[in-house]
């Protein structure tokens, strides 16, 4: 392997990184808030309200039942709107996110869902608003579940940034398709495929050591 | 002075199309420094009558008053306010998991707006109170049941509030350590004078701490008054069966059946004297003493014993006038089966 492979590699990796954590980064900006509103106007919710629930609900498993690929597809004329090219690293974070953010609302929406009732009704009782209720109970509560689901959506985010390659998304998978694809460069691919494993377990490692180290409920 | 009074409080739930009436046309008055017992069987209502007071369930009708306040009129806002003038806690605790002890206890300041500074100190205080402040550093995960409703009651009484309210705060709790809980709420009944409503369905916890008890059945308000005139004489059904829990039952007096049994509560006068000898020497007749038990009642002996008493309905007429006459309360039980 010569210096100019080693080189594009580490481009490959930085890139890759680049996708995923930006695309991480803007998926829990739109899909956080996104996903307490889901909790909030909920059945169970601290405010339910029936057709907004529905509204955020319906978006929420349209995007999520387009597959990713056609996904991306699909937002190219929108893309190009918002970054001026629909491809590199920088574009590919465009469908990431959009991909990204109702998956994590859902997710959001999970943890939130898990937060013991007794302990809201006990903050209610103390005379805690909706708004406080939120931020300093249910957020703090659900901690661990919510770094858990922030782990896992990172690792999610990987592969389809791996996967945006095959529609010259750059990163390490695009390295991967241009190489072993369509060179038949085998020697390249399974590099790339080996840093994209050794990538996801660090991510997943990392998240999940830190999510048990932060949670007081068991010692 | 009146703490809380509830007026003609009606409840009903929708579950699924079907209204259910969880508590119907309800009255009751709580005076300030009182310790007010409610007592029923579990699905009673007792649980929604508490939340009515801070109003976490709002009255399908009726209404309450806190204060001298109608809780019906306030505003959210004024709403939230008094909430955080009424301390509340639960059978299951509700600690906050992810916060250590002392940051339990400042929650409820913080949410009133208190400086940290300022509420780390009065937390600190109150964890005093319950003693427990050697465990401000701990998790709620690292402490038993006793300790955990030690912290919720710091927690509670962090913002002074006039009013506790105790949600079948020792059900979860061991006969020891119950006592010691409820040795703690009355001795904050006594040093801060806050007025003490509480949910149980354990006869033990009202006779021990409660000084008036109201019970209710299947929604309604059957009895209600001091704690020792219903131990005494209780008049509904359901107070018969929480004072001697379900096996056992009440019959009206006039029935006279063979192998009759009677259950006496002596005043404290006659808990001296030695009524029962006294009976058998003068009629001739024996009784057997089936249970007999003594219970502090709001800081009195009172003596509580079950009878059977011999087939001849003469001798079981003789028995209950002779009794009678001695001035000790006395009612008729029958096992169901």
């Amino acid at each position: 392997m010569n210096e100019k492979v080693i080189w594009m590699l580490v481009e490959g990796i930085g890139e890759t990184l680049y996708m995923t954590l930006g695309s991480v980064i803007i998926g829990y900006v739109i899909g956080l808030p996104l996903g307490i509103l889901l909790y909030v106007s909920g059945k169970n919710g601290l405010r339910p309200c029936g057709l907004l629930y529905r509204i955020l609900d319906f978006i929420c498993n349209i995007i999520r039942s387009i597959p990713f690929l056609i996904l991306l597809i699909l937002l190219i004329p929108f893309t190009r709107l918002l970054v001026g090219q629909s491809y590199g690293s920088t574009a590919t974070i465009v469908p990431l996110v959009v991909c990204a953010a109702p998956y994590i609302a859902r997710v959001v929406e999970s943890s939130l869902t898990d937060v013991d009732a007794g302990v809201i009704e006990a903050a209610k009782a103390m005379g805690a608003s909706n708004l406080q209720i939120v931020f300093k109970v249910l957020l703090v509560e659900a901690k661990t579940s919510l770094l858990t689901g922030f782990t896992i959506t990172t690792g999610l985010l990987l592969g389809y940034s791996a996967m945006s390659g095959t529609v010259g998304g750059g990163g390490l998978g695009d390295i991967a398709v241009r190489y072993g694809y369509y060179r038949w460069q085998t020697g390249i691919m399974i590099v790339t495929v080996i840093l994209l494993i050794v990538i996801f377990q660090i991510i997943q490692t990392v998240g999940m050591k830190l999510s048990k180290k932060l949670d007081h409920r068991k010692r | 002075m009146i703490a809380v009074e509830i007026k003609h409080l009606t409840k009903n739930f929708d579950i699924e199309g079907h209204t259910i009436a969880a508590l119907k046309d309800v009255s009751l008055t709580i005076e300030k420094g009182d310790i007010f017992g409610v007592i029923g069987m579990s699905g009673a209502g007792k649980s929604t009558l508490v939340r009515s007071i801070n109003f976490l369930e709002k009255p399908t009708d009726g209404n309450i008053y806190v204060e001298g306040v109608d809780l019906g009129t306030l505003s959210e806002r004024e709403l939230r306010r008094m909430r955080s003038k009424i301390g509340m806690i639960f059978q299951n605790f509700n600690l906050l998991e992810q916060r250590n002890v002392l940051d339990n206890v400042c929650f409820s300041l913080e949410i009133n707006g208190t400086k940290r500074r300022e509420a780390k100190k009065r937390a600190l205080e109150l964890l005093k109170l319950v003693k427990i402040e050697d465990k401000a550093k701990a998790y709620p995960s690292q402490l038993s049941g006793g300790q955990k409703q030690r912290v919720a009651i710091a927690r509670a009484l962090a913002t002074d509030p006039q009013i506790l309210l105790c949600d079948e705060a020792t059900s979860a709790l061991d006969p020891q350590t119950t006592a010691s809980i409820l040795e703690l709420i009355k001795e904050i009944n006594e040093k801060l004078g806050i007025t003490v409503v509480i949910i149980t369905h354990q006869m033990s916890v009202v006779t021990d701490i409660c000084k008036k008890v109201a019970i209710i059945d299947n929604g309604k308000l059957v009895e209600t008054g001091r704690v020792e005139e219903i131990f005494n004489d209780p008049k509904s059904d359901a107070a018969r069966e929480l004072l001697l829990g379900n096996k056992i039952s009440f019959q009206p007096l006039k029935k006279l059946e063979e192998g009759r049994r009677i259950r006496i509560v002596f005043r404290e006068n006659s808990a001296y004297e030695p009524i029962l000898s006294n009976l058998i020497l003068k009629l001739q007749i024996p009784v057997n003493i089936l249970k007999a038990d003594t219970k502090n009642i709001g800081g009195k002996a009172v003596g509580e014993m079950i009878l059977g008493l011999p087939e001849d309905g003469g001798q079981q007429a003789d028995i209950i006038r002779e009794l009678k006459k001695t001035g000790i309360y006395v009612t008729e039980v029958s096992e169901i089966e």
